[in-house]
């Protein structure tokens, strides 16, 4: 029992990473109408900024992060400005391709950046741990979760109540007509690559966390994009549903897996993430709580 | 007629491969070129033009599904691993420390394609269930997850930094493994599999050409333009869907077994991601649906890192070594391919054969602008 509790802990704390992630791409792919395989990129370069000013500038912590977070935005807003903008009105695909050529390129500066060496991010949580009873919560995972809700709860306040979250749903839901309603739909391209680098970023900060910045917070960014396909590409909520979802078959799966299901090989929970889209898409083609595409002749 | 090659007066000479006489004349030319520079070719060059000729036939493959039907497919790694796999195991020594069945060429090869075309029909049913985007994710997936049992599946792939060695270049009792002559004329190993991958070349590309301009080819080109359409004129999205993964996925399943017999050794973790976008490189940067544009995508990215190899030389901001310099050359390598695949579908959506076409058109007209 402790066991399963434990695991649903780690994995409700790298479930919510998860779901920032696929949070960042929702957005983009409702505003902008991009599937952008960049994310991992974003994620990696974000990170690398918190090293950049926490530990190469010596900076505290928390003025790092937040100047991190604007370098992320503005680097968000740079790639939407030159490598987006003149694809407007290309097909999807072309569109999906070109973000991962834009993903190779940044993961190459964002690597050479950070260099051969394991970098910290000098985050104040470490490795430190507290107990619960018998269950051990690092406190990471606490910064995680409780970042997480907190972010979560901040952008659907600005969806609902800001005029510019109005003005980006309204771009959701029908660029043109939101267009000749005044919205400037080139600033919302921006803002919601700006908000998808911010997310990235939030989300490296705690991938890399205690342990340090190296390729693997690379290699868990990319499971953030079956995360955004269970919960279907075009829903907030699904975003989350579905990151918490593969973060606990995961942790359920590093837990049980060599017990039950030893024939799969060992760092099966590597690749559970695609297995359970694989089957919720076989179910529902559309995700979890995706719009479901009416087909009309 | 003579004088106007333009004027085409019947439906089977608008369809044939080569419709023209100057196009005909052209192609004989580049045949024996290619056979007189394969006589002088130094070994390593060989080698890599071998491995470019049955890349070309992965990248028709992917054209296939991708460029003809509209399917995107981010998975072909993936077949290609099972191709270097399936070959590797028939042909293995069955006595050995990994299974292996000990099979000659004539088996392990069709039966490579064939491995693939299978598993490219399972993943088939995923693909007429969903459209577009949520397929290019599906695929991404077959190649995570086909990662993972390369690595894992120990007994027949040597597991992960072990791998085994590939299948043996032997076919009706010609070695190509190994320096000798060939019908009187003196062929160094290298030079061999160069042939040998022209010829199989050659082959492929002449079925996929006559298929894409046959009904099926029809069909596909259907479904790409307007799915929905295309099912209402009585096209069965289902069938002509299957078939076009499982042809693509046979000459990914050829195109692995062959580019990894030539290496001589298959290691299971070298099916990633990154040959994927490789081969995605291939066909956006040769040139979407079109099979001479596949072949000069597959030859223009083999040669990439040769090229990148020779800049280092003038480039000193480009290292030699592993780490350290400003960038590495795998750094510059892979950035290429990112940068490539950007301007190519910013700039030149057609990508080198629209180049081409551009630059033949120019030269056509002269010394008038169109």
């Amino acid at each position: 029992m402790i066991q399963f509790l434990q695991a649903t802990v780690n994995g409700v704390a790298v479930g919510s990473i998860y779901a920032l992630l696929a949070l960042g791409f929702v957005i983009i792919y409702k505003s902008t109408q991009v599937l952008s395989f960049a994310q991992q990129a974003l994620t990696v370069l974000g990170a690398f900024w918190i090293v950049y000013f926490s530990t190469e500038l010596g900076l505290n912590f928390w003025v790092a992060v937040p100047c991190a977070l604007v370098v992320s935005a503005l680097v968000g807003i740079g790639v939407e400005r030159v490598m987006l903008r003149p694809m407007v009105g290309k097909p999807v695909f072309s569109v999906a391709i070109l973000t991962i050529g834009l993903n190779i390129v940044l993961l190459v500066i964002a690597f050479d950046l950070i260099g051969v060496n394991i970098r910290s991010l000098g985050d104040p949580w470490g490795l430190k741990t507290l107990t619960i009873g018998e269950l051990t919560v690092s406190h990471k995972d606490v910064a995680t979760i409780v970042t997480t809700a907190v972010v979560v709860g901040l952008l659907l306040a600005f969806f609902r109540f800001s005029r510019f979250g109005l003005a980006m749903r309204a771009t959701a839901a029908d660029q043109e007509v939101a267009l000749a309603q005044g919205v400037t739909v080139t600033r919302v391209f921006a803002a919601a690559w700006a908000m998808a680098a911010m997310l990235a970023t939030v989300a490296g900060l705690f991938l890399g966390a205690g342990t340090g910045l190296a390729p693997a917070v690379g290699t868990r960014a990319i499971r953030a994009l079956p995360a955004a396909v269970i919960g279907g590409l075009d829903s907030i909520a699904g975003a989350i549903v579905g990151g918490l979802l593969i973060g606990l078959t995961e942790a359920y799966m590093v837990t049980y897996q060599s017990e039950y299901l030893g024939f799969l090989g060992a760092n099966f929970a590597n690749v559970v993430a695609w297995v359970l889209m694989f089957v919720v898409l076989l179910i529902r083609p559309s995700g979890l709580f995706g719009t479901v595409e009416v087909e009309r002749v | 007629m003579r004088g106007r090659p333009g004027l085409i007066t019947d439906y089977r000479r608008d369809m044939a491969i080569l419709p023209t006489t100057t196009q005909r004349a052209w192609f004989v030319a580049m045949a024996v070129a290619l056979v007189l520079i394969g006589l002088q070719l130094p070994a390593d060059l060989a080698l890599l033009g071998a491995t470019a000729a049955i890349a070309s036939v992965g990248a028709i493959g992917l054209n296939l599904v991708t460029g003809w039907a509209g399917q995107v497919s981010l998975g072909h790694a993936f077949f290609l691993g099972l191709g270097a796999f399936t070959a590797a195991i028939l042909n293995g020594d069955p006595d050995g420390r990994l299974i292996g069945f000990g099979l000659e060429m004539w088996i392990w090869l069709p039966a490579a394609g064939l491995v693939a075309a299978i598993a490219g029909l399972l993943a088939a049913p995923i693909a007429f269930r969903l459209r577009g985007l949520y397929l290019a994710f599906v695929t991404l997936g077959l190649v995570f997850i086909g990662d993972h049992f390369f690595r894992e599946w120990r007994s027949l792939t040597g597991g992960q930094g072990v791998g085994r060695p590939a299948a043996e270049p032997e076919i009706f009792g010609f070695d190509l493994g190994s320096d000798g002559e060939v019908f009187g004329v003196f062929l160094e190993s290298e030079q061999k599999f160069y042939f040998f991958g022209l010829l199989v070349l050659l082959v492929m590309a002449f079925l996929a050409k006559n298929l894409v301009r046959s009904r099926i080819g029809r069909a596909f080109a259907a479904i790409r333009d307007r799915d929905i359409a295309a099912e209402i004129i009585g096209v069965s999205l289902a069938r002509y869907k299957m078939i076009a993964f499982a042809i693509s996925s046979f000459y990914a399943g050829i195109a692995g077994a062959l580019i990894w017999m030539f290496l001589g050794f298959v290691e299971p973790t070298s099916f990633n991601i990154l040959l994927s976008i490789r081969y995605v490189a291939m066909v956006l940067i040769g040139g979407v649906a079109t099979i001479s544009g596949s072949i000069m995508g597959a030859v223009f990215i083999t040669f990439l890192s040769r090229i990148v190899d020779n800049l280092s030389g003038f480039l000193p901001f480009i290292s030699d070594a592993p780490a350290g310099g400003f960038l590495t050359k795998f750094q510059v390598e892979e950035m290429l391919f990112g940068a490539l695949i950007i301007g190519f579908l910013i700039l030149e959506p057609l990508g080198l054969y629209g180049l081409w076409i551009r630059i033949r058109n120019y030269f056509k007209a002269w010394p008038f602008s169109y």
